[in-house]
């Protein structure tokens, strides 16, 4: 059976992208976040995102503004998503952010209601303990950008139930995405190598080896990559990239995911990436 | 075509360099460079395009207009923004 509408928690970078994918596709997003500035500019972004997506795709649905407009709520109020389908988390890749909110929203929403985690490096077993419902809670690892990624990493937390799975699985395929199934250590797959990636390529920066371009040419022009390292922190968001370094390097007490100090000093000051500005780069603004 | 529409398309061609080379870093940027095949930007570079040309010239992108063709090299990206300036003019005249 289809879903038909879809909490969206967090209307950041990925949540944007979320949003953007589920209204191209006829699904309506409740979105939350904590302040209206906040979700005022995740609809701009989600509106740029649909006019512009005809460009960057001939298999996407297209949707017209008012559709979009349409098929998307947006709230500061957490009970707005309890009578939603599923729910997809988005939010700062934080425990202490992400610990209250799913203890908050397990209260809140129906029993039978399963959470999508968002996480890019958090359990989805510790997610699972938090929520009061463990068999309905699966990691569902969006990569940037969402609606033009065909793929998916699905992460199965310790107790998560073959319902959860299936009702994933279901969405997916309504946002005609291929499920990467994966079992949960923290990282998964795709950011316990990538972002040993993307960090050794800050100390190689960090070490005045070679230039931020240089670095990135090396991987897309010998390795046919489609970005490099430096530019996917960038979009990514480097504030991201260092709090799953720490969740990482937290989870296994392994020094090689010690974050990088060039990354973090370039975090501290502000340079948070595209979303930013300026990361690595500087980005054109508007 | 007439020295103003030359002079015109000129401006058109230096904004867009510049705007290009102030936002990738590339040292040598041809006319004709493809832009998009060659790796030079990535496709949500075209989403920054849209929003710097629209701004800058004051014309509206629309659907019919979203084809990669047009954005595709330098030489391309002028010749759009001197379309939609034409048409649009034509179409406050009319």
């Amino acid at each position: 059976m289809s879903l038909k509408t879809v909490g969206v928690l967090g209307a950041g970078n990925i949540g944007v992208g979320v949003v953007t994918d589920l209204v191209l596709h006829g699904v309506q997003a409740v979105v939350v976040d904590t302040r209206d500035d906040i979700l005022e500019r995740a609809r701009a972004e989600v509106l740029k995102n649909i006019r512009f997506a005809p460009l960057l795709s001939k298999t996407l649905p297209q949707a017209t503004k008012d559709e979009a407009l349409q098929r998307m709520t947006l709230s500061t109020d957490l009970k707005n998503v309890v009578s939603c389908d599923f729910i997809i988390e988005n939010v700062t890749e934080d425990w202490g952010i992400k610990k209250p909110l799913y203890e908050r929203l397990g209260e809140l929403a129906p029993p039978e209601i399963c959470f999508g985690a968002n996480t890019s490096c958090i359990s989805i077993t510790q997610i699972g303990s938090a929520s009061g419902r463990p068999a309905n809670v699966i990691g569902v690892h969006f990569m940037n950008p969402v609606h033009l990624k065909p793929a998916v990493e699905v992460i199965r937390g310790f107790h998560t139930s073959d319902h959860a799975v299936s009702t994933l699985l279901q969405l997916l395929s309504q946002l005609k995405k291929e499920a990467i199934i994966v079992e949960d250590m923290p990282g998964f797959v795709s950011n316990r190598i990538s972002h040993l990636f993307m960090n050794e390529a800050a100390f190689v920066l960090q070490d005045n080896v070679s230039t931020a371009e240089k670095i990135d040419t090396i991987f897309k022009k010998c390795f046919g990559h489609m970005m490099g390292p430096l530019e996917t922190a960038d979009l990514i968001g480097l504030d991201t990239v260092m709090h799953s370094l720490d969740v990482l390097y937290e989870s296994y007490k392994d020094p090689k995911y010690r974050c990088c100090p060039l990354l973090r000093k370039l975090v501290h000051a502000g340079h948070l990436g595209r979303k930013a500005g300026k990361g690595f780069y500087t980005y054109p603004t508007g | 075509m007439n020295s103003t529409y030359t002079a015109e398309a000129s401006k058109v061609r230096e904004t867009v360099t510049s705007f290009l080379q102030s936002s990738i870093s590339i040292a040598n940027l041809n006319d004709d460079d493809h832009l998009f095949e060659s790796g030079i930007v990535n496709s949500l570079f075209a989403v920054q395009l849209m929003t710097f040309l629209e701004k800058n010239f004051a014309i509206e992108i629309g659907m019919d207009d979203l084809d990669i063709e047009n954005f595709k090299s330098v030489n391309a990206t002028t010749a759009f923004v001197m379309r939609k300036k034409d048409s649009q003019g034509a179409g406050a005249t009319n």
